[in-house]
């Protein structure tokens, strides 16, 4: 997993509550046996008609809006597990997600794959979506270190992350890592569980 | 003070603590589908490491599978590539596979309970959120991403943190015509679509102790719906009851004693929750959904809201309804009985009981799509088979077909889908289909008239 421990980009706003997996990614592109290139179909039929044409009032379409951060509205990627959701993100670029709430799968599955979601309460949200409005290239910094979010407008607001997962994303470990280095500990509890 | 159920099993399976809250948790149960499961295996290609315990992951195909002629080679390429690519993973991985063509081949959440692998006490995942269906029977179960679907293959574990309790208690009398998916539809529209995140949550009370099984699992199927992590109810005899014979479970002189500690699991009287919600069965109706996610649901007599948000009216723009209008009367063009949530034979009994001697309208597309083959065979031999062709309904063959429509089975653009599945999503059952949610019983009557209607004017 890449690291991720410092970030400074403008962002992309899409102001929509309740965003779910199925509109991150379509099921119909979950087809792939690999995790790479679902960034193509990144909200797929939100940017594109079913001929395929561009959908121009669509973020992603604009130019003007660009960057590695996501700002999106409330309970983002609620829905289904799909970890495809979070691969098209980061193959799309992102490595932040910044909302007012995420769905608990979605939030474990970007994660595990270098993406940080970012929570901010809901005002702080609404001030950073108006701060876009009037500037597109608005600069965003994150640092995980510190555990801060600063922009202009919000000046510097902290936010929360487990340490186990910060430290994670500040070295680039993955939970498998860690989970094979304790087999034997998992065989020792094997031997006293109970079950049927 | 007493624990809850949910914390008596979790703490059973913590393996270790991790510096900052995390927890180690042992998995007894994984289940693994074509979808998210090849990324994993490749993961584990590269490090170069085996399946940690083979026997406690069952694989089967289930999300992108044809429902016709299955008999036959797949011909989507695509699909029938992510199919080969499950076997071949089974196979030099040495995880048992009940794939196409299988007699216990079905959805990961209908054949899971139906072969007894599903069990009180157990912690069970799948990279499906719809993994929490499981939990009907007192397990932890609950939908995980592929690099979990690694984890577990790699380790049994998964490094979690603990979700807070819910209790969310159903009491009184159904009145007729409401069944176990207009429950959890009403759960759901108030308790919103994110409403539950951070919870896991056990239903209880009277209502819930009188469902059936099937119809348990039809509730905690959709705990994901409002946020939930999963939902769980706790085990008594009709738990016992459903469990005994079958292919997994416990044989005659065990099945006692597995019962004394399924037993114990139950949430002790001074247990304490860090939310309680209580509901008034007698207060739900047939339920039916109006928006693009699952919580935007009324009762059938009601009028959708009028609510003032941008997401709101983006919602009941895809979906061309307006604020004020009643559901009844909409005109539909196709009917899908399926998915994890509605394709147990009691789903499909059900149905064919209502549609006996009637027929749909000529302008509706009715699909019925099997949860499993057990499920189908069970249909056939009971005749249910020929009750759905004579009323023109068209019985498929087992998979999770238009619930999501990665295979053939498409709502096309623009039309209305009277649907038994889970999720209404933008998109959900193809690029521009409009899912509109109900019980199985809603959807008959639906597929009857060619447009929604209270399914209990027929029931009086």
């Amino acid at each position: 997993m890449d690291k991720f421990i410092r970030l400074k980009s403008t962002a992309v706003p899409i102001p929509v509550e309740d965003i779910d997996t199925d509109q991150i990614i379509p099921a119909r592109f979950l087809k792939a046996t690999t995790r790479d290139g679902f960034g193509s179909n990144l909200f797929r039929d939100w940017r594109f008609d079913n001929n395929g044409n561009s959908i121009h009032d669509f973020v992603l379409n604009n130019n003007i809006y660009k960057g590695q951060i996501l700002i999106a509205g409330r309970n983002f990627g609620c829905g289904s597990s799909r970890e495809h959701a979070a691969w098209a993100l980061g193959d799309y670029g992102f490595r932040v997600i910044i909302s007012s709430f995420f769905a608990d799968i979605f939030k474990s599955n970007a994660l595990n794959n270098g993406i940080l979601p970012l929570q901010v309460e809901d005002k702080i949200l609404h001030l950073i979506f108006k701060e876009i409005e009037k500037n597109a290239s608005a600069e965003f910094e994150v640092d995980l270190e510190r555990q801060t979010l600063s922009s202009e407008e919000i000046g510097d607001v902290s936010f929360e992350i487990d340490s186990y997962k910060k430290k994670c994303l500040l070295n680039g470990y993955d939970d498998i890592d860690f989970l094979i280095s304790i087999r034997s500990e998992i065989e020792e509890f094997e031997k006293i569980q109970e079950t049927y | 003070m007493g624990k809850t159920m949910f914390d008596k099993i979790w703490d059973q399976h913590v393996v270790k603590e991790i510096p900052g809250g995390r927890q180690v948790i042992y998995i007894d149960q994984h289940f693994i589908h074509e979808v998210t499961s090849p990324q994993a295996f490749a993961g584990m290609r590269k490090r170069g490491i085996n399946v940690f315990r083979k026997r406690k992951t069952l694989a089967t195909a289930d999300h992108n599978v044809p429902t016709l002629n299955q008999n036959q080679p797949i011909k989507e390429p695509l699909s029938k590539k992510q199919v080969d690519t499950l076997i071949q993973n089974c196979k030099d991985f040495d995880v048992e596979l009940y794939g196409l063509g299988h007699e216990r081949q079905g959805i990961v959440h209908v054949i899971g309970p139906e072969l007894g692998l599903t069990k009180p006490g157990k912690t069970i995942v799948c990279g499906d959120s719809h993994t929490s269906t499981h939990g009907a029977f007192g397990a932890i179960a609950f939908g995980i991403g592929t690099s979990q679907v690694e984890q577990v293959l790699s380790t049994q574990c998964l490094i979690l943190q603990k979700p807070k309790r819910m209790l969310i208690n159903v009491n009184g009398e159904l009145s007729k015509g409401t069944t176990a998916k207009d429950i959890i539809l009403y759960i759901i529209s108030k308790m919103t679509v994110g409403g539950c995140t951070g919870f896991f949550v056990e239903y209880a009370g009277d209502t819930i102790e009188r469902l059936s099984m099937e119809a348990r699992m039809t509730v905690c199927n959709m705990s994901i719906e409002m946020g939930a992590r999963g939902g769980l109810i706790a085990p008594d005899q009709i738990t016992y009851n459903y469990l005994k014979g079958r292919v997994f479970s416990p044989d005659e002189k065990e099945f006692n004693k597995a019962i004394s500690y399924w037993e114990s699991l139950k949430t002790d009287a001074n247990a304490e929750f860090d939310k309680v919600i209580n509901i008034d069965a007698t207060d739900i109706e047939p339920m039916i959904t109006y928006g693009t996610n699952p919580g935007m649901g009324i009762k059938i007599t009601e009028a959708i809201p009028h609510i003032n948000s941008d997401s709101f009216s983006k919602s009941l723009s895809y979906m061309n309804f307006n604020p004020g209008e009643n559901m009844i009367g909409k005109q539909i063009q196709n009917v899908f009985i399926g998915s994890c949530t509605n394709a147990r034979i009691e789903d499909l009994r059900e149905v064919a009981k209502f549609i006996k001697g009637k027929q749909k309208s000529l302008q509706v597309k009715a699909m019925i799509v099997p949860g499993s083959k057990q499920v189908e065979l069970q249909a056939r031999q009971e005749g249910l088979d020929k009750i759905f062709k004579q009323a023109g309904f068209e019985l498929r063959e087992a998979g999770c077909s238009a619930c999501l429509s990665m295979n053939e089975d498409k709502i096309p653009s623009g039309e209305y889908c009277v649907s038994t599945s889970n999720r209404n999503f933008e998109g959900r059952q193809g690029p521009g289909a409009r899912t509109i949610l109900v019980s199985p019983l809603m959807a008959a009557a639906a597929a009857i008239e060619g447009k929604i209607v209270d399914v209990r004017k027929y029931l009086n």
